[in-house]
C-alpha cells in the first residue's frame, strides 16, 4: 500500500467516497459500459455481469473463453473472444452471436457504427457487417491492433504495424494508409472526424490531421497508452499512461502541434484508464494503486471517488446523461456512484 | 510481481524437420499434472492435442526507430496480453518457433515489453537439433545456426539414424558454437521433462556458475575432456574421431562460437559497467547472448547479468560466501565476436 494518498494526502480533497455503492463482482473485469439503468461489466472471460442501481449483480454468458476486446453503443455491448466469436448482449440481457470465424482464430479487436454496423478482426483481417448485414472484408500488412469507426460515413480505420489504413468498406478503390514507424494499437477519430490518433506500442501516441496526413508526435510517457477518451465536444484527448492525466488540446486546426498538454490530477502511481463526462468538462481517472478521481479539466479541482490501496483499476464509464459513473479494479472490486 | 508468481515461458526452436512438433507433443501428452497454453505457427496443420493452442504469426517487430537489435515479436506481445484473461487456467507456455526463426525478437520480447514483465518470465530457450543432419545445416543455414548460439538447452534428437562417430562429430560441432547449453541426445524427442522445462535459464538468481556442458557425457560416450576448461570454447578438440579424412579437425565454427573471460582480481564498477554497456551498444548486433558473475571492488555482493543481444539485465545476487572464490566471469556468444577488443577491454576494467 503506498503510503502517500492522492495529491499528497487524500485528506486534502474533497471526497465522495460515501456516495459509492460498492459491488464485488468476484472476478476480473476488463471494461464497463451502461446499458439503460444497469451497469455492464465485461469480465477478463466467459460472461458479462449486469449490475442495477441498487447493486444487484445479474450474470449473463457471453463467451467460452477470454473476453480480448469490447466495445458499446449504449444499445447493446459487443465483444470479441479466444472462442472465435463476436458477441453482442442488449439491454434486455439477451445474448447474440454476430460472427464465428472460420479458423476460431482470436477475435482481437471489434468496433461499433452508430447506424448498426459493426467490425472485427482476426489476424490480419478486418471485417465489416453493415446495417443490412452485408459483410466485407480487407486484409492489412499486419495484425490489426485496433479499430474504430469514422462519427461520419462508414469509414474505418485499422490500426497495424507501420501506420494506419483507413478503408470505405461500400466503395470500391485502394483504403488510404498513413504510415508511421512502429506498432499501433489502438486507434481513435476526434469527434469532429478532423485527426486520427492512435496508441502506439511504444509509450507513444501518434497522430495525423485527415485533411493533409501531416504528422503529430504525442510522446513523453513513462508507460503505454492504453486509454484514450475525448472531452465532450472533442476539445481534448485524455489518456493514461503517465502518473498525471495527459489531455492534449484538439480544439485549434493544428490540433495539440506545438502545444502542451495539460497534466492533471498528478499521484505518484500511472494513470490506467480515463473516462471523459458525456456533456461537461469532467473526467474520471483510475489509478494504479487503485485510486480513483474526479476531475475538473478546466481548473484540474479533484475529487476522491475511491481510495488507493487496491488492485489497478481496470474499467471505468459514465452513462449516457453523466448522471452516473461505474469503475472495477483487475480483480472485480467494483462500484457505481451517482451524482 | 514476484518472479515466482510469474508465467514461465519456455522457447521451442529448431530447424525444419528436427522434431519440435514431437517434443511439443511428448511434453503435452506427458502425465504432469500441468496445463501448457501452447503457441505454434502453421496453426492448424500439425495434429496438437490441447484446449489452449493459439496460431501465431511471427511478425517482428522493430522498437525505438527501427534499430535491429530492438526487434520484438509482436505477434507475441499481443497473445500473452490475452492469455492473461485466462490466467489459473494454465501453469506454463510453451512458444514454437519455425524452423526459420532466430529466437532473439522472441527472448527481446521479455526484455523489452513492461506489461510482458509484469506478468511472465522467460524460462529457457530449447533447440530441437537433428543429429543426422545437422552438421550439413550448420554450414548451408545460418537460422539453424543461430537457434544453437541461442539455446539454454539442445536436445540432439535422432541420435538413433547416426553412428557413434557421427554422433560425437554432430555434437563437436555445437560445442564448437555453444559449449555452454545443456545437451541431451535423444531418440524421438525422449527426454525429461525436468530436462527442458523450469529451467530458469534467464533467472538472474540461478545463474549459479557458468561452467562449458561438458562433464556430464553420458554413457555411452567417452570423450576425454580433462584438458584446461579455459580453452574448451575455442577448440573442443575431438581426440578419437578423425574418420572423415579433414585433416586437422577443429570443431571451431568460423564465424559463430563463445568467448570466455575470467580474472580473479577485482573488476572497477565505475570501468566494467561503461564499458559493458558500450560493449553490447556497438557490438551488440554480434553477440547473441551474454552471461556473467562478477566481483566488484568493495563489494560484498556477487553482482549477476545477462543480456541478449544490445539488452542487458543485471542485479545484485547475494553475498559471497565465506571461502567462496572472489572470481569474476564472463562469457559471450556470437559471431564474428572482436574477440581480441573484447579481452583488452575487460582487462582495463580489472583492478591493478
Amino acid at each position: 500500500m503506498s503510503q502517500a494518498g492522492p495529491g499528497g494526502g487524500q485528506a486534502s480533497i474533497a471526497s465522495i467516497t460515501d456516495r459509492v455503492t460498492p459491488v464485488s463482482l468476484g472476478a476480473p473485469v476488463s471494461s464497463v459500459h451502461f446499458l439503460r439503468d444497469n451497469a455492464v461489466f465485461v469480465g477478463a472471460e466467459e460472461s458479462v455481469a449486469f449490475v442495477d442501481k441498487a447493486g444487484e449483480i445479474g450474470r449473463v454468458a457471453t463467451h467460452g473463453g477470454g473476453i480480448l476486446c469490447a466495445v458499446s453503443d449504449g444499445k447493446r455491448v459487443v465483444s470479441g473472444g479466444d472462442d472465435g466469436k463476436v458477441v453482442a448482449v442488449d439491454a434486455e440481457g439477451e445474448v447474440a452471436v454476430l460472427a464465428t470465424d472460420a479458423k476460431r482464430r482470436w477475435i482481437d479487436c471489434v468496433a461499433l457504427h452508430g447506424d448498426g454496423a459493426f467490425a472485427w478482426s482476426a489476424g490480419k483481417t478486418a471485417f465489416v457487417r453493415s446495417g443490412k448485414g452485408e459483410e466485407k472484408s480487407l486484409e492489412v500488412p499486419s495484425t490489426v491492433g485496433g479499430l474504430a469507426f469514422a462519427p461520419k460515413g462508414l469509414r474505418l480505420a485499422i490500426a497495424h504495424y507501420n501506420g494506419a489504413t483507413l478503408w470505405f468498406p461500400n466503395m470500391t478503390g485502394t483504403p488510404e494508409s498513413l504510415t508511421w514507424a512502429g506498432s499501433q494499437l489502438g486507434v481513435t477519430f476526434s469527434p469532429d472526424n478532423r485527426f486520427l490518433v492512435t496508441a502506439m506500442h511504444e509509450p507513444a501516441l501518434h497522430g495525423w490531421r485527415l485533411a493533409d496526413s501531416r504528422h503529430m508526435r504525442m510522446s513523453g510517457y513513462p508507460g503505454r497508452v492504453r486509454s484514450m477518451a475525448w472531452s465532450a465536444g472533442g476539445k481534448f484527448l485524455a489518456t493514461s499512461g503517465a502518473d498525471s492525466v495527459i489531455a492534449w488540446p484538439f480544439a485549434s486546426k493544428d490540433g495539440p502541434m506545438g502545444k502542451e498538454p495539460a497534466m492533471l490530477a498528478p499521484l505518484p502511481v500511472r494513470a490506467t484508464v480515463v473516462a471523459c463526462h458525456p456533456k461537461q468538462d469532467i473526467l474520471a481517472a483510475g489509478y494504479e494503486d487503485g485510486t480513483i478521481l474526479m476531475v475538473r479539466m478546466e481548473d484540474g479541482g479533484e475529487l476522491l471517488v475511491r481510495r488507493n490501496g487496491n488492485p489497478p483499476v481496470a474499467a471505468l464509464a459514465w452513462n449516457a446523461d453523466g448522471s452516473r459513473l461505474a469503475f472495477a479494479d483487475e480483480q472485480g472490486d467494483a462500484g457505481l456512484l451517482a451524482l | 510481481m514476484a518472479e515466482a508468481s510469474k508465467i514461465p515461458v519456455t522457447v521451442l526452436t529448431g530447424y525444419l524437420g528436427a522434431g519440435k512438433t514431437t517434443l511439443l507433443n511428448r511434453i503435452l501428452s506427458e502425465n504432469h499434472g500441468k496445463k501448457y497454453a501452447v503457441i505454434v505457427n502453421e496453426f492448424g496443420e500439425i495434429g496438437i492435442d490441447n484446449d489452449l493452442i493459439i496460431g501465431a504469426d511471427e511478425e517482428v517487430f522493430e522498437m525505438n526507430n527501427g534499430c535491429v537489435c530492438c526487434t520484438v515479436r509482436g505477434d507475441l506481445v499481443r497473445i500473452l496480453d490475452g492469455l492473461m484473461k485466462r490466467k489459473g487456467k494454465f501453469d506454463a507456455i510453451i512458444v514454437e518457433t519455425t524452423g526459420l526463426a532466430d529466437p532473439a525478437p522472441v527472448a527481446q520480447t521479455f526484455f523489452v515489453d513492461e506489461d510482458v514483465q509484469k506478468n511472465a518470465r522467460l524460462d529457457a530457450v530449447v533447440t530441437v537439433a537433428d543429429a543426422k543432419w545437422l552438421s550439413d545445416r550448420l554450414k548451408d543455414a545460418p537460422e539453424a545456426k543461430n537457434q544453437i548460439a541461442f539455446a539454454d538447452v539442445i536436445v540432439l534428437n535422432k541420435t538413433d539414424l547416426v553412428s557413434k562417430p557421427e554422433l560425437a562429430e554432430v555434437e563437436a560441432r555445437i560445442r564448437g558454437i555453444n559449449p555452454y547449453a545443456k545437451l541431451h541426445r535423444t531418440e524421438r524427442c525422449r527426454v525429461g521433462l525436468n530436462d527442458v522445462l523450469e529451467r530458469g535459464a534467464f533467472d538472474l538468481d540461478r545463474i549459479l556458475e557458468i561452467e562449458p556442458d561438458f562433464l556430464d557425457a553420458g554413457d555411452e560416450h567417452d570423450h576425454d575432456h580433462d584438458h584446461d576448461h579455459d580453452h574448451h570454447h575455442h577448440h573442443g578438440h575431438d581426440h578419437h574421431h578423425h574418420d572423415h579424412g579433414h585433416g586437422l579437425k577443429h570443431y571451431h565454427d568460423e564465424d559463430m562460437h563463445s568467448l570466455s573471460l575470467r580474472t580473479d582480481k577485482p573488476l572497477d564498477p565505475t570501468r566494467f559497467m561503461p564499458w559493458l554497456q558500450r560493449l553490447v551498444a556497438e557490438e551488440g548486433q554480434k553477440i547473441l547472448r551474454s552471461k556473467g558473475i562478477l566481483a566488484f571492488q568493495g563489494d560484498d555482493d556477487r553482482y549477476v547479468f545477462q543480456g541478449v543481444h544490445m539488452m542487458l539485465e543485471g542485479d545484485h545476487q547475494r553475498k559471497w560466501k565465506e571461502g567462496e572464490p572472489r572470481e569474476s566471469r564472463l562469457v559471450f556468444i556470437g559471431r564474428e565476436l572482436p574477440e581480441q577488443m573484447i579481452r583488452d577491454g575487460f582487462e582495463r576494467c580489472i583492478v591493478t
